[in-house]
């Protein structure tokens, strides 16, 4: 992909609203952009370092709780002390809940990469499921199923109109492009680094890593807290904008939709996720209208198989192999060797 | 005192289901390298069959209870052989994501086939507990511990002293080898998988009568097999059974105990445990650290 191609899809995607009026569309849109930033942080993991992290919600409902819980306020008994909180801003919420997610990576990274193999995702599923029942039962604090109503949505200082609050879908929108484009140039940048190329060499060969000097472990880790906080930002933009956030934000399918968003997009590739996320965001409203719920999931579950099985690298990558044949047409095949298929 | 005895007692009994489901995850693991992420389904499948058998077509309970094993062991091999077989030798990951593919295929399958609301199986054991002095135990209850026992012993006996288990033990610990002493190691994988599904199958069947059977109650029993297997050590036989005994009682206590809202998060606390003071697992003979 070339240098301009994240700028001219930033170019398309902020022109939307211009030419399509519809709202219900612009809703799934901001959602689909919502799961695709979770998506992106899930790559990380997934894509770059080989580690799957099964309870990949369980940082993007931290994150929208901590957010949540951040704006409206709260108060706890911890030990016979009482910790009140009082609301905050809800750009300071959102950054409390970015913090709260990546400690909660740092734990489960610190914990599940003292051995490797299944460990991590079990760990990670578990983890999700615990937090799941924590938010059930920790009434005090969460409301438990009664959920916690009346979020307040983004409120922003913008040139031109001032303190501005986010009601309505158009600046959620933007808002949710704009982190989303963060989070892209985040991973790319980590990625192409350093620490990147330390992950892909555990990825490819561990031992081999490990013998000219790569501390694994530590890198696991970072790779965790960088992803989980990534989640939690997800998490806070999606509680602020549908102002509702009850237990069922933890359910196993919203991390089955992550993992399937990736596998399909492509793992380790930068716009694997978006392809993926974009695509399973959308397509199920086309669905809805000619299956059941079980028998969409019925079909994710089959073409997670078919894709492991017949396109095991995902869209992307088999996207831009058409890109560069069709590119490097026979004309252009002498150019080809020359580049060493740049 | 009464209630701590009530206590043990129950976890006990829960204990032999747990194990079966330990011992099958840890078997697929053990032997095959694969993380089964179908296990709870076949746990769901086990006791659907039941229902279906028993509520639906008006077979003998006891007979239905075999037969549901027995299709539990059928879904095993078939699944074996279309999902598994084409892709052996392929990594761990990817094996894992076709497996959590078929997971939510399977489970989804369920929800279409009989709906999301709870069904419930009919026991031909007598309403009355059995009351032994301060505790009490229903019937159901100890026929589901003595078929686990029976079963957990039965599997034992199969890779201990049969030809076929010696070939799995051989297979477990160094497969090129086993293959070269002319052990067919893909009929062993199936015959792994198909008995380690059994095993889910026949978990899932026991507790049909004594809970509810409806489509996600697999999500909670594979969570619990993990924990279990973590607990004993991934392959092992019978840090899996005491596996299963140890996450029941710890849940029974802690429900009745601490609180019951957080039972099924104490298989959580336990795999945290492990991993901070004996990352290998309770039973483990050897390092697997990596």
């Amino acid at each position: 992909m070339s240098r301009y191609m994240p700028w001219l899809v930033l170019l398309i995607f902020a022109s939307v609203p211009l030419w399509m009026q519809d709202q219900y569309f612009l809703h799934i849109l901001i959602t689909s952009g919502i799961f695709i930033i979770a998506a992106i942080s899930l790559n990380l993991l997934l894509g770059y370092t080989g580690q799957l992290s099964l309870g990949h919600v369980a940082f993007f409902g931290i994150g929208a709780y901590a957010s949540a819980l951040g704006s409206l306020g709260f108060d706890v008994e911890i030990f016979g002390y009482i910790l009140v909180v009082e609301p905050k801003p809800v750009w300071l919420a959102f950054m409390f809940g970015i913090v709260a997610a990546g400690l909660a990576g740092w734990f489960i990274g610190k914990i599940s990469f003292k051995v490797r193999g299944a460990y991590f995702v079990i760990v990670t599923i578990s983890f999700a499921e615990v937090v799941r029942l924590v938010a059930l039962n920790w009434i005090d604090l969460t409301e438990g199923p009664m959920a916690l109503n009346n979020i307040p949505p983004v409120t922003l200082w913008l040139p031109g109109s001032g303190e501005t609050t986010f009601w309505r879908k158009l600046p959620n929108y933007y808002l949710v492009l704009v982190v989303a484009a963060i989070a892209f140039e985040l991973i790319r940048r980590i990625v192409q680094s350093r620490i990147g190329r330390a992950l892909v060499a555990l990825r490819e060969n561990e031992p081999l890593a490990m013998s000219v000097g790569i501390d694994v472990t530590r890198y696991l880790v970072i790779a965790t807290i960088v992803s989980a906080a990534i989640a939690g930002a997800a998490g806070g933009l999606y509680t602020h904008y549908v102002r509702i956030v009850d237990p069922d934000i933890f359910l196993f399918i919203y991390t089955v939709t992550m993992v399937i968003m990736v596998i399909v997009g492509g793992k380790g590739t930068l716009w694997g996720p978006v392809v993926g996320g974009l695509l399973f965001g959308i397509m199920p409203e086309f669905l809805r209208e000619v299956a059941a719920p079980e028998v969409q999931w019925i079909i994710y579950g089959v073409s997670m198989i078919l894709i492991v099985f017949f396109l095991p690298q995902g869209i992307m990558p088999a996207v831009s192999r058409v890109w560069r044949d069709f590119r490097y047409s026979p004309s252009a095949s002498a150019q080809t060797t020359k580049e060493g298929g740049g | 005192m009464d209630q701590f005895l009530q206590h043990v007692l129950n976890a006990l009994i829960l204990g032999g289901t747990y194990a079966l489901l330990g011992i099958g995850l840890t078997l697929i693991f053990g032997i095959m390298r694969v993380v089964n992420f179908t296990h709870g389904e076949l746990y769901t499948f086990g006791a659907y069959m039941l229902f279906m058998f028993v509520m639906s077509m008006g077979t003998n309970f006891f007979l239905g209870l075999v037969l549901a094993i027995v299709m539990g062991v059928l879904l095993g091999a078939l699944t074996e052989v279309v999902l598994l077989r084409p892709i052996r030798g392929a990594d761990i990951d990817t094996t894992m994501l076709v497996m959590i593919g078929a997971w939510i295929a399977m489970q989804s399958l369920e929800q279409f086939t009989w709906s999301g609301v709870a069904k419930s199986v009919n026991s031909p054991f007598p309403v009355d507990p059995l009351v032994i002095g301060p505790v009490s135990v229903s019937w159901g209850r100890i026929f589901v511990f003595a078929v686990a026992i029976l079963l957990i012993v039965g599997s034992h006996a199969l890779i201990h002293r049969t030809r076929l288990g010696k070939a799995m033990r051989a297979t477990f610990q160094d497969r090129e080898t086993a293959a070269l002493m002319g052990v067919k190691i893909n009929q062993i994988y199936t015959a792994t998988f198909a008995l380690g599904s059994g095993l889910a199958a026949a978990a899932g069947a026991l507790l049909a009568p004594v809970f509810v059977v409806y489509p996600t109650m697999g999500d909670a029993a594979a969570l619990k097999s993990f924990a279990i297997v973590i607990l004993g050590g991934l392959g092992n036989f019978w840090g899996a059974a005491m596996g299963g005994f140890i996450l029941a009682i710890v849940e029974e206590f802690g429900a009745g105990y601490i609180s019951s809202g957080y039972r099924d998060a104490m298989g959580f606390v336990l795999i945290i445990l492990v991993l901070i003071f004996k990352p290998t697992g309770l039973f483990a003979q050897k390092e697997r650290v990596g």
